[in-house]
């Protein structure tokens, strides 16, 4: 078989040396190995201090996002849930009364909507999923919990704040971008052209 | 009331164990770090600047753990195995010369707690009563790994005290004498016993190594796979006196290599320019003292590099490599002092 | 120094009685090591420390280390101990007995003209125990060597595996 990294070596069962005996040359290599390994400087990244920077298309943390005026984009349509491998998405739907449309995009909305962050791999189907683009992972970490229930992200913490968006324009590709354009597309369409 | 003598040796006592306690604790800090450096990490760098209070939290963390002793086990001796351990390896600092000593209006403040005409030998008893530490404690634990252990580690400690013996015997058939204050005068201006003693330097150097249960041959503890060894049933500040106990060992193994192959607290060529014997008397502290750390920084440097022995291989090195090549070392050492007219 | 010497003679006496009454043979041990020490202090009350030096390494550091192995792996205990034949117990108290007279004749023969303090002795020093081995009892050390050497070979082919 062809080697690959050209490091390989064929193990020779030769009588050894008298000085491969006494080992003491082979301990000296080896000093000088660790020696050299002493003054290398060390590849640690101190974190809290230091952070690695992300890649754009980073898979943290979920976010559910708004739309342009604020209103919620998920239309509870489950699709996440089946794509989900873990089976960490759960939902319940309800209709939009009368009053709501600030609120919600469309006329069926997320009540409750639950990722499980400790049955979530971050996989990212879940977004691939979303006919809505309502749901999006971002650059943002889960953080640890002492009690498994504060694992279970509620819309409380999916949805973004109104007030504070979170931004994924990133982590589209351009052949979303470009798909965005097709305005012809109801989808595509802004809530104001619609009505 | 006490005479000033005496209360100058409670002194000195407190002083020399103060720091060898005080060494013994960096040690562990110096041990996590050298260790992190030689992988290419960084090691504690939490508590306090550079992680400096790193063993102050460790030994916290000691005292907190809660304490367990087995129920079926013998209380006091299980008790008594740290201890023992503990006592003698404070034990040894007693006789080795940290300086030349200091004087002051007159009078002589010797820097070694006790020049006992038997240094050495003193050294070796209390080393040997070391081995009583692990195996009482391993078999007060009433757990048939821990006493496995014990054994285990026993067995290699008193295998290489006879190496290590039969290889100070060669030096001392140089000094002639056992003392370790005269041992370090006879090594004045750079005539070291390292240079006219070689192969007994490396042979002690190993069984030193085997003796402070260091890597490679920490068999006795084997940190990564086996139970503990002879420590398994130990928690809280009981462990940690096992543990701390070695830290102790390793100090004053390289206080002894020092002193005993490496000129102790003499200096080549610094007695031309410095005149004043107290500051002299300070400087060859320091320099003592700067080998010490040298040779603690190599017994890590060692762990880091030489992978452990199988048990076998211990026991082969010790009795079939070891004892006949430092017979064969005092054979050769006679041979030379015949020839070179030395033998009175 | 005269205290010391009754505290070292009492703890040896002590620790020599409890080697034998107490249950445990690891415990028996234990004490014997501290006999030892004892014993090791005398020396150093005699000003012979290499003697002392020399009996703590060889007798507490080496061969009860051996002892304690023996019986720490055997595991010896009351239940496990065999019961004793009658004729041994005769024999063992009629030779203990015989040890008795044998010290007790040698003690009243010695000769006990104190020669000066024994604190300031100068047998017990290594110089003058070197001279007396290898000048005035060359001999006797040597063979006693020699037999050392025998002993260690028998131990050697006890110990190897029979070869087929």
């Amino acid at each position: 078989m062809q080697s690959l990294t050209n490091r390989s070596r064929v193990v020779v069962r030769k009588e050894m040396t008298f000085a491969e005996k006494i080992y003491i040359p082979a301990i000296l290599a080896g000093l000088r190995i660790t020696l050299k390994h002493f003054f290398k400087k060390s590849v640690t990244v101190r974190y809290p201090e230091e952070k690695r920077p992300f890649s754009a298309v980073y898979r943290g943390q979920h976010v559910l996002k708004r739309d342009e005026y604020g209103a919620e984009c998920c239309t509870a349509c489950g699709l996440c849930a089946v794509a989900c491998p873990a089976e960490a998405i759960t939902m319940v739907a309800a209709e939009r009364e009368p009053g709501e449309e600030k609120l919600y995009r469309e006329e069926k909305y997320a009540a409750i909507y639950e990722i499980n962050m400790l049955r979530c791999i971050f996989c990212g189907l879940c977004e691939d999923a979303c006919p809505k683009e309502a749901i999006f992972l971002t650059d943002r970490l889960v953080p640890a919990f002492n009690e498994r229930g504060d694992f279970i992200y509620g819309k409380d913490k999916l949805v973004e704040p109104v007030d504070a968006r979170i931004d994924i324009s990133k982590r589209q590709t351009d052949a979303v971008k470009e798909f965005k354009t097709h305005k012809e597309l109801r989808h595509n369409r802004l809530k104001e052209d619609l009505d | 009331m006490l005479s000033p003598a005496l209360l100058y040796t409670i002194l000195l006592i407190v002083v020399v164990l103060g720091i060898t306690l005080f060494i013994a604790m960096y040690s562990t800090y110096a041990e996590r770090k050298v260790a992190a450096f030689m992988q290419d990490r960084v090691g504690p760098d939490r508590a306090g600047p550079f992680g400096i209070f790193q063993p102050v939290a460790d030994g916290i963390k000691m005292f907190m753990k809660e304490e367990i002793i087995p129920d079926v086990s013998n209380k006091w001796l299980f008790i008594l195995g740290p201890s023992i351990a503990m006592l003698t390896a404070c034990m040894t600092s007693a006789v080795i010369p940290w300086g030349k000593g200091l004087t002051i209006g007159g009078t002589t403040f010797p820097m070694q707690i006790t020049d006992v005409n038997i240094g050495i030998l003193y050294i070796f008893g209390v080393v040997s009563i070391g081995v009583y530490g692990i195996m009482i404690g391993g078999w007060a634990s009433n757990n048939k790994y821990s006493l496995l252990g014990a054994l285990r580690a026993s067995s290699q400690m008193i295998s290489y005290e006879i190496a290590m013996g039969l290889s100070i015997i060669a030096l001392i058939m140089m000094t002639g004498t056992l003392s370790l204050k005269e041992i370090v005068q006879q090594q004045a201006e750079g005539h070291w016993n390292i240079i006219y003693q070689p192969l007994g330097f490396l042979i002690f150097l190993v069984c030193a190594f085997a003796e402070t249960n260091r890597t490679p041959f920490d068999l006795p503890e084997c940190e990564t796979e086996l139970v503990g060894g002879y420590h398994t049933e130990y928690s809280s500040m009981k462990l940690g006196f096992y543990l701390f106990a070695e830290y102790i060992n390793m100090f004053i193994s390289s206080a002894v290599i020092s002193t005993l192959y490496f000129g102790g607290y003499q200096m080549p060529f610094i007695a031309r320019f410095v005149h004043d014997p107290n500051l002299l008397s300070i400087l060859g502290t320091v320099f003592l003292f700067a080998k010490i750390f040298f040779f603690i920084f190599f017994f890590m440097w060692i762990r880091w590099t030489v992978p452990r022995f199988r048990y076998d291989q211990l026991m082969d090195l010790g009795w079939k490599k070891l004892i006949p090549l430092s017979i064969l070392n005092i054979f050769l050492t006679g041979l030379i002092m015949w020839w070179m007219g030395n033998v009175k | 120094m005269l205290s010391i010497f009754y505290f070292l003679s009492f703890l040896a006496i002590l620790c020599a009685l409890m080697v034998v009454v107490s249950k445990n043979p690891v415990h028996s041990v234990l004490y014997l090591i501290l006999t030892f020490f004892a014993i090791a202090g005398h020396y150093v009350l005699l000003n012979a420390q290499f003697l002392a030096a020399v009996h703590v390494i060889v007798y507490a550091g080496a061969i009860m280390v051996l002892f304690l192995y023996v019986i720490m792996m055997l595991n010896l205990n009351a239940a496990v101990e065999p019961n004793k034949k009658s004729w041994l117990k005769i024999a063992a108290t009629a030779s203990g007995g015989l040890l008795m007279v044998v010290l007790v004749g040698i003690f009243r023969s010695a000769v006990t003209s104190g020669t000066g303090n024994p604190s300031q002795s100068q047998v017990g020093l290594v110089h003058n125990l070197g001279v007396a081995l290898y000048r005035d009892f060359m001999r006797p050390f040597e063979v006693s060597s020699i037999l050392f050497l025998a002993a260690m070979v028998g131990a050697v082919m006890l110990g190897k595996k029979e070869i087929h």
